[in-house]
Protein backbone atom coordinates (compact mmCIF):
# COMPACT_ATOMS: atom_id res chain seq x y z
CA UNK A 1 0.00 0.00 0.00
CA UNK A 2 1.33 3.28 -0.78
CA UNK A 3 1.47 6.72 0.92
CA UNK A 4 -1.84 8.44 0.65
CA UNK A 5 -0.12 12.06 1.07
CA UNK A 6 2.96 11.39 -0.64
CA UNK A 7 1.49 8.65 -3.54
CA UNK A 8 5.30 7.38 -3.48
CA UNK A 9 6.68 5.58 -0.52
CA UNK A 10 5.43 2.66 1.25
CA UNK A 11 2.77 3.09 4.18
CA UNK A 12 3.83 2.12 7.41
CA UNK A 13 1.28 3.74 10.29
CA UNK A 14 -2.61 3.03 9.68
CA UNK A 15 -3.91 6.36 11.13
CA UNK A 16 -7.76 5.67 12.67
CA UNK A 17 -9.70 8.70 13.48
CA UNK A 18 -12.75 9.51 14.24
CA UNK A 19 -14.09 13.07 13.59
CA UNK A 20 -17.03 15.05 12.66
CA UNK A 21 -18.77 11.67 13.64
CA UNK A 22 -16.97 9.65 10.51
CA UNK A 23 -14.33 6.92 11.28
CA UNK A 24 -11.44 7.09 8.75
CA UNK A 25 -8.65 5.50 8.19
CA UNK A 26 -5.10 7.18 6.70
CA UNK A 27 -2.31 5.29 5.41
CA UNK A 28 0.91 7.27 5.54
CA UNK A 29 4.64 6.54 5.08
CA UNK A 30 6.82 7.68 7.73
CA UNK A 31 7.83 10.76 6.22
CA UNK A 32 4.56 12.33 6.17
CA UNK A 33 3.02 10.75 9.25
CA UNK A 34 6.19 12.60 10.95
CA UNK A 35 5.20 15.77 9.04
CA UNK A 36 1.65 15.65 10.74
CA UNK A 37 2.63 14.81 14.00
CA UNK A 38 2.28 10.98 14.31
CA UNK A 39 4.93 8.56 15.82
CA UNK A 40 5.67 5.97 13.45
CA UNK A 41 5.18 2.31 15.12
CA UNK A 42 7.92 1.21 17.75
CA UNK A 43 10.60 -0.46 16.75
CA UNK A 44 10.42 -4.23 16.31
CA UNK A 45 7.89 -6.14 13.23
CA UNK A 46 4.73 -6.87 15.73
CA UNK A 47 2.73 -4.91 18.30
CA UNK A 48 5.08 -6.85 21.18
CA UNK A 49 8.03 -4.41 19.72
CA UNK A 50 8.26 -2.17 22.35
CA UNK A 51 7.42 -4.67 25.21
CA UNK A 52 10.32 -7.05 23.94
CA UNK A 53 12.45 -4.22 23.48
CA UNK A 54 12.05 -2.83 26.99
CA UNK A 55 12.72 -7.02 27.92
CA UNK A 56 16.17 -7.01 26.19
CA UNK A 57 16.97 -3.75 27.98
CA UNK A 58 16.63 -4.95 31.65
CA UNK A 59 17.81 -8.65 29.92
CA UNK A 60 21.09 -6.79 29.78
CA UNK A 61 23.48 -9.38 28.81
CA UNK A 62 23.58 -10.56 25.04
CA UNK A 63 24.46 -13.76 26.63
CA UNK A 64 20.84 -14.64 27.38
CA UNK A 65 19.62 -13.76 24.57
CA UNK A 66 21.67 -15.78 22.79
CA UNK A 67 21.36 -18.87 24.55
CA UNK A 68 18.95 -21.65 22.76
CA UNK A 69 15.91 -23.36 23.76
CA UNK A 70 17.06 -27.13 23.12
CA UNK A 71 13.84 -28.63 21.51
CA UNK A 72 14.05 -26.54 18.77
CA UNK A 73 17.17 -24.24 18.51
CA UNK A 74 15.63 -20.89 18.65
CA UNK A 75 17.19 -18.60 21.10
CA UNK A 76 15.43 -15.44 23.20
CA UNK A 77 16.96 -12.80 20.29
CA UNK A 78 15.05 -14.56 17.98
CA UNK A 79 11.76 -14.80 19.53
CA UNK A 80 12.60 -10.70 20.12
CA UNK A 81 12.61 -10.34 16.15
CA UNK A 82 9.75 -12.07 15.57
CA UNK A 83 7.62 -11.74 18.47
CA UNK A 84 7.12 -15.74 17.86
CA UNK A 85 8.31 -18.52 19.72
CA UNK A 86 9.80 -21.59 18.09
CA UNK A 87 8.48 -24.50 19.90
CA UNK A 88 6.54 -25.34 23.34
CA UNK A 89 9.71 -26.42 24.99
CA UNK A 90 10.75 -22.45 24.42
CA UNK A 91 8.49 -21.73 27.47
CA UNK A 92 10.17 -23.52 29.69
CA UNK A 93 13.98 -22.72 28.26
CA UNK A 94 13.27 -18.87 28.83
CA UNK A 95 10.52 -19.38 31.66
CA UNK A 96 12.42 -16.30 33.22
CA UNK A 97 11.38 -13.61 30.92
CA UNK A 98 8.94 -15.09 29.22
CA UNK A 99 7.08 -15.08 32.87
CA UNK A 100 7.68 -11.79 33.26
CA UNK A 101 6.75 -10.57 30.14
CA UNK A 102 3.20 -12.90 30.47
CA UNK A 103 2.75 -10.49 33.60
CA UNK A 104 3.18 -7.32 31.54
CA UNK A 105 0.57 -8.59 29.21
CA UNK A 106 -1.87 -10.66 31.36
CA UNK A 107 -1.63 -8.98 34.62
CA UNK A 108 -1.02 -12.65 35.96
CA UNK A 109 1.11 -15.53 35.43
CA UNK A 110 -0.47 -18.12 36.52
CA UNK A 111 -3.76 -20.06 34.25
CA UNK A 112 -6.57 -20.47 35.63
CA UNK A 113 -8.57 -21.76 33.12
CA UNK A 114 -9.81 -25.07 31.98
CA UNK A 115 -6.62 -27.53 32.62
CA UNK A 116 -5.82 -30.34 29.84
CA UNK A 117 -5.67 -33.75 30.70
CA UNK A 118 -4.18 -35.87 28.17
CA UNK A 119 -3.04 -38.72 30.46
CA UNK A 120 -3.58 -40.47 33.95
CA UNK A 121 -6.14 -42.55 33.33
CA UNK A 122 -5.56 -45.63 31.59
CA UNK A 123 -6.21 -46.35 27.58
CA UNK A 124 -9.46 -48.71 28.17
CA UNK A 125 -10.83 -45.89 30.58
CA UNK A 126 -10.16 -43.48 28.12
CA UNK A 127 -11.50 -44.68 25.41
CA UNK A 128 -14.76 -45.52 27.29
CA UNK A 129 -15.20 -42.34 28.84
CA UNK A 130 -14.30 -41.08 25.37
CA UNK A 131 -17.32 -42.96 23.45
CA UNK A 132 -19.69 -41.99 25.89
CA UNK A 133 -18.77 -38.14 25.68
CA UNK A 134 -19.72 -39.06 21.96
CA UNK A 135 -23.01 -40.61 22.42
CA UNK A 136 -23.70 -37.86 24.61
CA UNK A 137 -22.77 -35.22 22.28
CA UNK A 138 -24.25 -37.81 18.90
CA UNK A 139 -27.81 -37.51 20.81
CA UNK A 140 -27.44 -33.99 21.42
CA UNK A 141 -26.96 -33.36 18.35
CA UNK A 142 -29.39 -35.67 16.51
CA UNK A 143 -26.91 -37.71 15.01
CA UNK A 144 -28.88 -41.05 15.90
CA UNK A 145 -26.82 -43.45 13.70
CA UNK A 146 -23.91 -42.47 15.31
CA UNK A 147 -25.58 -42.50 18.52
CA UNK A 148 -27.26 -46.29 18.15
CA UNK A 149 -23.15 -47.37 16.73
CA UNK A 150 -21.68 -45.72 20.00
CA UNK A 151 -24.22 -47.21 22.55
CA UNK A 152 -23.37 -50.62 20.69
CA UNK A 153 -19.53 -50.46 21.29
CA UNK A 154 -20.14 -49.03 24.57
CA UNK A 155 -22.19 -52.68 25.33
CA UNK A 156 -19.29 -54.78 24.23
CA UNK B 1 -13.33 -22.59 -7.97
CA UNK B 2 -14.36 -23.68 -4.08
CA UNK B 3 -17.33 -25.42 -3.93
CA UNK B 4 -18.76 -23.33 -0.87
CA UNK B 5 -22.18 -25.46 -1.45
CA UNK B 6 -20.35 -28.34 0.25
CA UNK B 7 -21.29 -26.86 3.34
CA UNK B 8 -24.78 -27.01 4.55
CA UNK B 9 -25.29 -23.19 4.45
CA UNK B 10 -22.34 -21.86 2.72
CA UNK B 11 -20.86 -20.50 6.23
CA UNK B 12 -23.09 -18.34 6.44
CA UNK B 13 -25.62 -19.14 9.43
CA UNK B 14 -24.39 -16.33 11.49
CA UNK B 15 -26.11 -14.04 9.28
CA UNK B 16 -29.39 -14.98 9.66
CA UNK B 17 -29.80 -12.51 12.43
CA UNK B 18 -31.52 -15.15 14.38
CA UNK B 19 -29.53 -14.68 17.45
CA UNK B 20 -29.97 -12.60 20.79
CA UNK B 21 -29.76 -8.08 19.94
CA UNK B 22 -29.10 -9.30 16.44
CA UNK B 23 -30.82 -5.87 15.42
CA UNK B 24 -27.35 -4.58 16.82
CA UNK B 25 -24.91 -7.55 17.10
CA UNK B 26 -24.32 -9.07 13.57
CA UNK B 27 -22.17 -11.95 15.47
CA UNK B 28 -20.24 -13.58 18.02
CA UNK B 29 -16.93 -15.14 17.20
CA UNK B 30 -14.58 -17.29 19.80
CA UNK B 31 -11.51 -18.77 19.11
CA UNK B 32 -9.30 -20.91 20.90
CA UNK B 33 -5.64 -21.01 20.20
CA UNK B 34 -4.05 -24.66 20.81
CA UNK B 35 -0.29 -26.01 19.17
CA UNK B 36 0.45 -29.88 19.35
CA UNK B 37 3.09 -31.25 21.39
CA UNK B 38 5.92 -32.28 19.24
CA UNK B 39 5.75 -30.35 16.17
CA UNK B 40 7.50 -26.98 16.59
CA UNK B 41 5.47 -24.00 16.03
CA UNK B 42 4.02 -22.21 13.01
CA UNK B 43 7.19 -20.22 12.65
CA UNK B 44 10.02 -23.07 12.78
CA UNK B 45 8.13 -25.90 11.03
CA UNK B 46 8.98 -26.84 7.70
CA UNK B 47 6.23 -28.04 4.91
CA UNK B 48 6.66 -31.97 5.74
CA UNK B 49 5.66 -30.87 9.14
CA UNK B 50 3.17 -28.63 8.18
CA UNK B 51 1.12 -31.52 5.91
CA UNK B 52 1.76 -33.94 9.00
CA UNK B 53 -0.37 -31.63 11.90
CA UNK B 54 -2.66 -31.20 8.84
CA UNK B 55 -3.16 -34.91 8.32
CA UNK B 56 -3.15 -35.85 12.21
CA UNK B 57 -5.80 -33.67 12.95
CA UNK B 58 -7.88 -34.33 9.67
CA UNK B 59 -7.81 -37.80 10.73
CA UNK B 60 -8.43 -36.86 14.74
CA UNK B 61 -11.54 -34.46 13.38
CA UNK B 62 -12.88 -37.29 11.10
CA UNK B 63 -13.64 -39.54 14.23
CA UNK B 64 -15.42 -36.62 16.11
CA UNK B 65 -18.81 -35.90 16.46
CA UNK B 66 -18.58 -31.83 15.91
CA UNK B 67 -16.48 -32.33 13.22
CA UNK B 68 -16.59 -35.88 11.63
CA UNK B 69 -18.43 -34.16 8.25
CA UNK B 70 -16.43 -31.34 7.52
CA UNK B 71 -15.36 -29.95 4.67
CA UNK B 72 -11.27 -28.99 3.70
CA UNK B 73 -10.40 -26.18 2.14
CA UNK B 74 -6.39 -26.34 2.14
CA UNK B 75 -6.02 -22.68 1.41
CA UNK B 76 -2.83 -23.36 -0.29
CA UNK B 77 -4.57 -24.71 -3.12
CA UNK B 78 -7.04 -21.96 -3.87
CA UNK B 79 -6.50 -18.59 -6.12
CA UNK B 80 -6.49 -15.27 -4.26
CA UNK B 81 -10.11 -14.51 -4.73
CA UNK B 82 -11.50 -17.71 -3.51
CA UNK B 83 -9.47 -17.21 -0.10
CA UNK B 84 -10.28 -13.87 0.15
CA UNK B 85 -14.12 -14.77 -0.14
CA UNK B 86 -13.36 -17.15 2.68
CA UNK B 87 -12.07 -14.18 4.91
CA UNK B 88 -14.95 -11.97 3.71
CA UNK B 89 -17.02 -14.82 5.12
CA UNK B 90 -15.34 -14.27 8.35
CA UNK B 91 -14.10 -18.56 8.00
CA UNK B 92 -10.14 -17.88 7.77
CA UNK B 93 -8.23 -15.14 9.52
CA UNK B 94 -6.28 -12.79 7.30
CA UNK B 95 -2.81 -14.28 7.80
CA UNK B 96 -4.43 -17.86 6.91
CA UNK B 97 -5.45 -16.41 3.92
CA UNK B 98 -2.08 -14.98 2.84
CA UNK B 99 -3.75 -11.66 2.31
CA UNK B 100 -1.14 -9.19 4.05
CA UNK B 101 0.74 -6.98 1.89
CA UNK B 102 3.59 -9.14 0.57
CA UNK B 103 2.51 -12.08 2.31
CA UNK B 104 1.61 -15.38 0.42
CA UNK B 105 -0.48 -18.37 1.29
CA UNK B 106 1.80 -21.24 3.55
CA UNK B 107 1.99 -24.54 2.70
CA UNK B 108 -0.65 -26.32 4.40
CA UNK B 109 -3.07 -23.44 5.37
CA UNK B 110 -6.02 -24.82 5.79
CA UNK B 111 -10.03 -24.88 7.15
CA UNK B 112 -11.99 -27.60 8.50
CA UNK B 113 -15.57 -26.07 8.89
CA UNK B 114 -18.54 -28.00 9.67
CA UNK B 115 -22.13 -26.24 10.60
CA UNK B 116 -21.44 -23.07 13.10
CA UNK B 117 -17.43 -24.47 14.06
CA UNK B 118 -14.35 -25.07 12.62
CA UNK B 119 -10.47 -25.42 13.00
CA UNK B 120 -8.19 -23.07 10.94
CA UNK B 121 -4.99 -25.33 10.30
CA UNK B 122 -0.93 -24.37 10.19
CA UNK B 123 -2.48 -20.41 11.20
CA UNK B 124 -0.08 -18.57 13.53
CA UNK B 125 -0.99 -21.24 15.80
CA UNK B 126 -0.93 -25.44 14.68
CA UNK B 127 -4.63 -25.31 15.34
CA UNK B 128 -7.00 -22.47 16.01
CA UNK B 129 -10.50 -23.86 16.57
CA UNK B 130 -13.17 -21.34 15.62
CA UNK B 131 -16.98 -20.75 16.78
CA UNK B 132 -19.16 -18.22 15.09
CA UNK B 133 -22.67 -17.88 15.89
CA UNK B 134 -25.45 -15.20 14.89
CA UNK B 135 -26.42 -12.38 17.21
CA UNK B 136 -25.14 -11.78 20.78
CA UNK B 137 -24.25 -15.42 21.81
CA UNK B 138 -21.01 -15.95 23.36
CA UNK B 139 -22.26 -18.53 26.16
CA UNK B 140 -23.63 -20.83 23.54
CA UNK B 141 -20.96 -19.85 20.91
CA UNK B 142 -18.00 -20.88 24.27
CA UNK B 143 -20.10 -24.07 24.59
CA UNK B 144 -19.34 -25.32 20.97
CA UNK B 145 -15.84 -24.54 20.80
CA UNK B 146 -15.47 -26.07 23.78
CA UNK B 147 -16.99 -29.22 22.85
CA UNK B 148 -14.82 -29.13 20.09
CA UNK B 149 -11.70 -28.91 22.24
CA UNK B 150 -12.79 -31.33 24.42
CA UNK B 151 -13.14 -34.61 21.23
CA UNK B 152 -10.02 -33.13 19.36
CA UNK B 153 -8.13 -32.77 22.55
CA UNK B 154 -8.44 -36.39 23.47
CA UNK B 155 -7.90 -38.01 20.23
CA UNK B 156 -4.64 -34.90 19.94
CA UNK B 157 -1.62 -34.50 22.16
CA UNK B 158 -2.04 -30.58 22.74
CA UNK B 159 1.01 -28.33 24.26
CA UNK B 160 0.44 -27.28 27.45
CA UNK B 161 2.23 -26.22 30.92
CA UNK B 162 1.14 -26.49 34.40
CA UNK B 163 1.85 -22.95 35.27
CA UNK B 164 1.13 -21.13 31.71
CA UNK B 165 -1.47 -22.93 30.17
CA UNK B 166 -2.02 -23.66 26.67
CA UNK B 167 1.03 -22.90 25.24
CA UNK B 168 0.80 -20.47 22.07
CA UNK B 169 3.52 -19.12 19.38
CA UNK B 170 2.94 -15.62 20.65
CA UNK B 171 2.53 -14.91 24.61
CA UNK B 172 -0.54 -12.56 23.69
CA UNK B 173 -2.50 -16.06 23.75
CA UNK B 174 -1.41 -17.87 26.24
CA UNK B 175 -3.10 -19.49 29.04
CA UNK B 176 -6.88 -19.69 27.49
CA UNK B 177 -6.31 -19.46 24.59
CA UNK B 178 -9.37 -18.02 23.86
CA UNK B 179 -10.36 -14.64 21.81
CA UNK B 180 -14.24 -13.84 22.07
CA UNK B 181 -15.02 -11.20 19.90
CA UNK B 182 -18.83 -9.81 19.14
CA UNK B 183 -19.19 -7.77 15.94
CA UNK B 184 -21.73 -4.83 16.58
CA UNK B 185 -22.91 -1.98 15.21
CA UNK B 186 -22.74 1.17 16.72
CA UNK B 187 -23.76 4.35 14.11
CA UNK B 188 -25.92 6.03 16.88
CA UNK B 189 -22.65 6.17 19.10
CA UNK B 190 -20.56 7.29 16.12
CA UNK B 191 -23.52 9.93 15.02
CA UNK B 192 -23.58 11.66 18.61
CA UNK B 193 -19.39 11.30 18.47
CA UNK B 194 -19.53 9.83 21.27
CA UNK B 195 -17.74 6.45 20.44
CA UNK B 196 -14.23 7.20 20.52
CA UNK B 197 -14.94 7.63 24.54
CA UNK B 198 -16.26 4.51 24.38
CA UNK B 199 -13.60 3.00 22.94
CA UNK B 200 -11.08 4.82 24.82
CA UNK B 201 -12.73 3.11 27.76
CA UNK B 202 -12.66 -0.16 26.34
CA UNK B 203 -9.08 -0.36 27.16
CA UNK B 204 -8.85 0.69 30.27
CA UNK B 205 -11.35 -2.60 31.51
CA UNK B 206 -8.95 -4.96 29.13
CA UNK B 207 -11.10 -4.93 25.87
CA UNK B 208 -10.02 -4.12 22.92
CA UNK B 209 -12.12 -3.05 19.64
CA UNK B 210 -11.01 -4.07 15.56
CA UNK B 211 -12.68 -3.32 12.23
CA UNK B 212 -14.60 -5.79 10.37
CA UNK B 213 -12.37 -8.40 9.52
CA UNK B 214 -10.58 -8.46 12.81
CA UNK B 215 -7.08 -8.14 13.62
CA UNK B 216 -5.28 -4.95 11.79
CA UNK B 217 -8.20 -4.52 9.63
CA UNK B 218 -10.20 -0.67 9.36
CA UNK B 219 -13.94 0.04 10.88
CA UNK B 220 -16.06 0.08 7.50
CA UNK B 221 -19.80 1.09 8.05
CA UNK B 222 -19.80 1.63 11.92
CA UNK B 223 -18.76 -2.57 12.86
CA UNK B 224 -16.58 -3.03 15.56
CA UNK B 225 -15.23 -6.11 16.88
CA UNK B 226 -14.97 -5.85 20.73
CA UNK B 227 -12.99 -8.25 22.35
CA UNK B 228 -10.70 -9.67 25.19
CA UNK B 229 -7.40 -8.46 25.05
CA UNK B 230 -5.50 -11.05 28.00
CA UNK B 231 -6.08 -14.46 27.72
CA UNK B 232 -4.16 -15.97 31.26
CA UNK B 233 -5.16 -15.07 34.32
CA UNK B 234 -8.54 -15.80 34.24
CA UNK B 235 -10.85 -18.56 33.67
CA UNK B 236 -12.79 -18.70 30.77
CA UNK B 237 -16.17 -18.22 32.22
CA UNK B 238 -14.68 -15.01 33.78
CA UNK B 239 -13.49 -13.94 30.65
CA UNK B 240 -16.54 -14.01 29.12
CA UNK B 241 -18.23 -12.96 31.97
CA UNK B 242 -16.19 -9.49 31.44
CA UNK B 243 -16.79 -9.06 28.22
CA UNK B 244 -20.25 -9.77 28.17
CA UNK B 245 -21.07 -7.12 30.35
CA UNK B 246 -19.00 -4.80 28.62
CA UNK B 247 -20.78 -5.51 25.87
CA UNK B 248 -24.22 -5.10 27.66
CA UNK B 249 -23.06 -1.86 28.51
CA UNK B 250 -21.99 -0.23 24.97
CA UNK B 251 -25.81 -2.00 23.60
CA UNK B 252 -27.01 0.46 26.21
CA UNK B 253 -25.08 3.67 25.33
CA UNK B 254 -25.66 2.75 21.63
CA UNK B 255 -29.29 2.59 22.18
CA UNK B 256 -29.26 5.84 24.71
CA UNK B 257 -27.67 7.33 21.27
CA UNK B 258 -29.88 6.63 18.94
CA UNK B 259 -32.56 8.21 21.38
CA UNK B 260 -30.73 11.42 21.67
CA UNK B 261 -30.28 11.21 17.98
CA UNK B 262 -34.04 10.78 17.38
CA UNK B 263 -34.98 13.37 20.20
CA UNK B 264 -32.84 16.46 19.78
CA UNK B 265 -32.78 15.84 15.37
CA UNK B 266 -35.09 13.60 14.24
CA UNK B 267 -35.68 15.26 10.78
CA UNK B 268 -31.90 14.66 9.88
CA UNK B 269 -31.74 11.71 11.13
CA UNK B 270 -34.98 10.57 8.59
CA UNK B 271 -33.68 12.77 6.33
CA UNK B 272 -30.22 10.62 6.62
CA UNK B 273 -31.52 7.47 6.69
CA UNK B 274 -33.68 7.73 3.83
CA UNK B 275 -31.15 9.05 1.71
CA UNK B 276 -28.84 6.22 2.52
CA UNK B 277 -32.00 3.76 0.87
CA UNK B 278 -32.63 6.03 -1.91
CA UNK B 279 -28.74 6.39 -3.01
CA UNK B 280 -28.91 1.96 -2.48
CA UNK B 281 -31.82 1.61 -4.35
CA UNK B 282 -31.09 3.70 -7.10
CA UNK B 283 -27.05 4.52 -7.66
CA UNK B 284 -25.14 2.64 -10.70
CA UNK B 285 -21.87 2.60 -9.40
CA UNK B 286 -21.18 1.99 -5.57
CA UNK B 287 -17.51 1.31 -3.98
CA UNK B 288 -17.48 -1.52 -1.22
CA UNK B 289 -16.72 1.62 1.32
CA UNK B 290 -19.76 3.85 -0.16
CA UNK B 291 -22.07 0.66 0.18
CA UNK B 292 -20.97 -0.24 3.66
CA UNK B 293 -22.07 3.22 4.45
CA UNK B 294 -25.00 3.67 3.52
CA UNK B 295 -25.81 -0.15 4.63
CA UNK B 296 -25.29 0.87 7.47
CA UNK B 297 -27.10 4.08 7.22
CA UNK B 298 -30.18 1.81 6.17
CA UNK B 299 -29.29 -0.62 9.20
CA UNK B 300 -29.70 2.37 11.24
CA UNK B 301 -33.07 3.72 10.15
CA UNK B 302 -34.51 0.18 10.68
CA UNK B 303 -33.51 -0.52 13.49
CA UNK B 304 -35.12 3.04 14.64
CA UNK B 305 -37.98 1.61 12.96
CA UNK B 306 -37.79 4.56 10.36
CA UNK B 307 -37.49 2.16 7.24
CA UNK B 308 -40.55 -0.10 7.52
CA UNK B 309 -39.95 -3.76 6.62
CA UNK B 310 -36.50 -4.71 5.64
CA UNK B 311 -35.62 -7.73 7.15
CA UNK B 312 -31.98 -7.51 9.07
CA UNK B 313 -31.03 -10.65 7.22
CA UNK B 314 -31.80 -9.34 3.87
CA UNK B 315 -28.88 -6.34 5.13
CA UNK B 316 -26.73 -8.83 6.24
CA UNK B 317 -26.79 -10.48 2.70
CA UNK B 318 -25.93 -7.15 1.09
CA UNK B 319 -23.07 -6.44 3.49
CA UNK B 320 -21.55 -9.97 2.74
CA UNK B 321 -22.14 -10.25 -1.35
CA UNK B 322 -21.20 -6.89 -1.90
CA UNK B 323 -17.81 -7.42 -0.43
CA UNK B 324 -14.90 -7.50 -3.37
CA UNK B 325 -14.51 -11.31 -3.68
CA UNK B 326 -17.40 -12.54 -3.27
CA UNK B 327 -18.83 -9.92 -6.47
CA UNK B 328 -15.42 -11.31 -8.20
CA UNK B 329 -16.77 -14.86 -8.15
CA UNK B 330 -19.88 -14.36 -8.60
CA UNK B 331 -19.54 -12.18 -11.40
CA UNK B 332 -16.66 -13.66 -13.30
CA UNK B 333 -14.74 -11.06 -13.04
CA UNK B 334 -10.89 -10.68 -11.77
CA UNK B 335 -10.68 -9.23 -8.17
CA UNK B 336 -10.24 -5.31 -8.56
CA UNK B 337 -12.02 -5.21 -11.90
CA UNK B 338 -13.44 -1.54 -12.59
CA UNK B 339 -16.87 -2.91 -13.63
CA UNK B 340 -17.26 -4.57 -9.81
CA UNK B 341 -18.63 -1.17 -8.51
CA UNK B 342 -21.26 -1.28 -11.39
CA UNK B 343 -22.12 -5.10 -10.92
CA UNK B 344 -22.31 -4.18 -6.85
CA UNK B 345 -24.92 -1.21 -7.38
CA UNK B 346 -27.07 -3.61 -9.85
CA UNK B 347 -26.70 -6.51 -7.32
CA UNK B 348 -28.27 -4.00 -4.52
CA UNK B 349 -31.07 -2.26 -6.79
CA UNK B 350 -32.09 -5.94 -7.36
CA UNK B 351 -32.16 -7.34 -3.62
CA UNK B 352 -34.03 -4.21 -2.42
CA UNK B 353 -36.29 -4.35 -5.41
CA UNK B 354 -36.83 -7.80 -4.65
CA UNK B 355 -37.52 -6.70 -1.01
CA UNK B 356 -40.14 -4.13 -1.91
CA UNK B 357 -42.24 -6.65 -4.38
CA UNK B 358 -42.00 -9.56 -1.79
CA UNK B 359 -43.77 -7.19 0.69
CA UNK B 360 -46.08 -5.89 -1.84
Amino acid sequence: MTCENCGEREAVVHLTQIEDAQVTTVHLCERCAAERGVEPPPAGKTPLGSFLAAIGDSEGTDEAGQAKCPGCGASFANFRETGRLGCAECWTAFEAPLRDLVRRLHGSTVHVGERYVSAGSTRAERTEDDLRERLRLAIETENFELAADLRDRLRK
Amino acid sequence: MIDLSLMADGGMGWLDASGPESHLVLSTRIRLARNLAGYPFQGRSGDAERERILREVEAAARDTVLLGRAVTFRLDRLDEADRQLLHERHLVSKELAGLDPGARVRYGAALLHQDRIGVMLNEEDHLRLQGLCSGFALAATYAEVDRLDGELGRRLGFAFHQEFGYLTACPTNVGTGLRASVLIHLPGLVLTKEVSRVLQGLAQVGLTFRGLYGEGSEVVGNFFQLSNQTTLGKSEGELLDHLARVVRQVIEYEEQARQVLLQSAPTVIEDKVWRAYGLLRYARNLSFDEAMNLLSGVRLGVGLGLIPGIGMYTLNKLLIQSQPAHLAVAENLPLGDPALALRRAALVRRVLEDDVERRG
